[in-house]
């Protein structure tokens, strides 16, 4: 019986020659993320353990990047208790660097990997080939002191992709159609896989902001063929696959999708649900507060070329913030050397260091009550942003820094 | 006897415990501000044992672990819902709070109303009916007998 991308990963962790979906494995983790959402609460349980020890510390990524710079004295503590830890325990450690799930895919993740974030948008990771899943701390922890965790074999639905994605439109627009699709629990528990003669036009950019919002239909966990833009990646960054994967010809899938990214146009996700998508140009006229582009999904350099190239030589509408926010330092300074940072700010756009913002509804930019946001963020619950009578839209790097040109949602 | 809080479908993890409440220093500091967005007076009448019941999809978004851990710090005795989304389920079992999937109680049932679990059965009384709930997984069940993961470190 063949095996999916998802069950070959978790038998190679599991150190067993199959898996299947609905079988429970005891598997070793190669990597475990966490980052300042939930680390305090990890800490705070792993010292009151009777026997507390790290199985593993070369495993441990450790990331401030939610609240970063801290925005109140709680913060600040919570910040501290993390930093001093992971000093004292040489914990891998990066305060300011970037999202987490962007730091990771620059500096970590391989395929064939195993890694457990305790941050939902873990699945990224799978732009790489890797299985990335979110916990929550006490899974982490458990992970953390064991180097093992117990995992239930997903299920998987399969994407084949086709063709290429016309001018004007993006991979967020892509995810977004097909989370309408499936809906915001489509996927639940099981693994969504990308694979097709369409995917070899989608850059690395495009690839993670396609897996990372995967969670948002459910998913355990996205997964992507390793094939050469990904090699390219790997190897940029010095890095090397523990094993490279794809699903057999007769592996078992739940679902089988084809996708024309010919016939995809520019989505916008209403408020409050991610799945509450229609065609952008239903929208055109509502009136935004504000405007986002940044986050693990859409804060990297292509991301702020796209933007750059719409928002050059124009102005941001009056009354309206743009906060454009690169994901890391690295796409930070090399926006900065393309001058698109420069484009941004004589647009009247507001600049921040590499974090989660606004789209987490935390740390900075948050809206007040009544207010409306477009953003790249990944989520557009009630509150998310800030109050919780405010509204969040989502979508494509284009069609939110067209809107902030127009203060309504626009296309670019 | 519980009183039953009723939510609707998708509720996600933010409604349950807002993101800037979470970096608060520790569960306590954070539980008064439970499903603020959604019902600001829920931390005030909730009381210990009783019960949020929900459509489907509940807990889904964001993997905070903090979302369970208040339901479970105000003494909600469990949550019921039609489905649940992934990472919620675990957390929840993970911290021993139950979670129980029961097709029909939410159709059924009124806020506020009085209604009754009994884990041993795997049966919910409510309105003078009994329905019938979804079995835990194996490995699962055995976590939350254990009362919650941490528990098995510490053996």
């Amino acid at each position: 019986m063949g095996m999916t991308m998802a069950e070959k990963i978790i038998a190679c962790a599991a150190g067993v020659k199959e898996a299947h979906a609905g079988d429970i494995h005891t598997v070793e983790l190669d990597r475990l993320m966490s980052n300042d959402g939930t680390t305090h609460l990890t800490i705070d349980m792993y010292n009151k353990l009777k026997n507390p020890q790290i199985k593993d510390v070369n495993k441990l990524v450790w990331i401030v990047d939610h609240n970063i710079p801290s925005d109140s004295p709680k913060t600040a503590a919570s910040h501290k208790k993390m930093r001093d830890f992971a000093r004292e325990n040489k914990i891998t450690f990066y305060e300011g660097e970037g999202v987490c799930h962007q730091v990771m895919m620059e500096n970590h993740v391989r395929p064939g990997e195993l890694i457990f974030g305790a941050d939902s948008h873990t699945c990224a990771y799978g732009a790489l080939g890797a299985f990335g899943t979110g916990v929550g701390c006490t899974d982490y922890l458990y992970a953390m002191v064991t180097g093992t965790s117990w995992l239930l074999v997903p299920e998987t639905i399969r994407f084949n992709l086709h063709g290429k994605l016309n001018k004007g439109v993006y991979a967020r627009d892509l995810i977004l159609t097909i989370i309408g699709r499936i809906s915001a629990n489509g996927a639940n528990y099981k693994a969504m896989e990308f694979a097709g003669d369409g995917l070899a036009s989608l850059s690395m950019a495009d690839r993670i902001s396609i897996c990372n919002l995967c969670v948002e239909a459910g998913a355990k966990t996205a997964l992507m063929e390793v094939d050469d833009v990904a090699m390219d990646y790997l190897k940029a960054h010095g890095r090397e696959p523990k094993a490279l994967f794809t699903s057999d010809e007769d592996a078992v899938f739940a679902q089988v999708f084809d996708i024309d990214l010919g016939e995809i146009e520019p989505i916008v996700a209403k408020p409050h649900f991610v799945d509450s998508v229609v065609p952008a140009k239903e929208c055109l006229g509502v009136k935004i507060d504000e405007a986002f582009l940044g986050s693990c999904n859409n804060g990297r350099l292509e991301d702020l070329r796209v933007g750059a190239e719409i928002i050059k030589g124009k102005k941001v509408a009056e009354g309206v913030r743009f906060l454009v926010v690169p994901a890391s330092q690295t796409i930070y300074k090399e926006a900065l050397k393309e001058g698109l940072l420069d484009i941004f700010m004589e647009a009247g756009a507001i600049i921040m260091n590499p974090n989660c913002s606004v789209c987490w509804g935390s740390c900075q930019g948050v809206i007040g009550e009544g207010e409306t946001l477009i953003s790249t963020g990944t989520r557009n619950f009630k509150g998310r942003a800030g109050h919780r009578d405010s509204f969040v839209y989502l979508a494509s790097a284009a069609t939110v820094t067209a809107s902030a040109i127009k203060g309504e949602i626009a296309l670019a | 006897m519980g009183k039953a809080f009723r939510f609707h479908t998708d509720v996600d993890t933010d409604q349950i415990i807002a993101s800037q409440y979470l970096l608060y220093p520790t569960i306590e500091e954070m539980k008064k501000y439970t499903f603020e967005s959604l019902d600001p007076t829920f931390a005030e009448r909730v009381q210990p044992g009783d019960y949020v019941v929900a459509a489907e999809n509940f807990g889904c978004g964001s993997s905070r672990e903090q979302a369970p851990s208040v339901l479970k710090a105000l003494g909600v005795k469990a949550v019921i819902a039609k489905s649940f989304a992934r990472i919620f389920y675990r957390n929840a079992i993970n911290i021993g709070l139950p979670v129980i999937v029961c097709k029909d109680l939410y159709d059924a049932i009124e806020d506020q109303e009085e209604m009754e679990v009994s884990m041993e059965e795997g049966t919910i009384t409510a309105k003078g009916q009994t329905f019938t709930c979804t079995k835990l997984p194996a490995k699962m069940q055995q976590i939350l007998d254990e009362g919650g993961l941490i528990a098995s470190l510490n053996k």
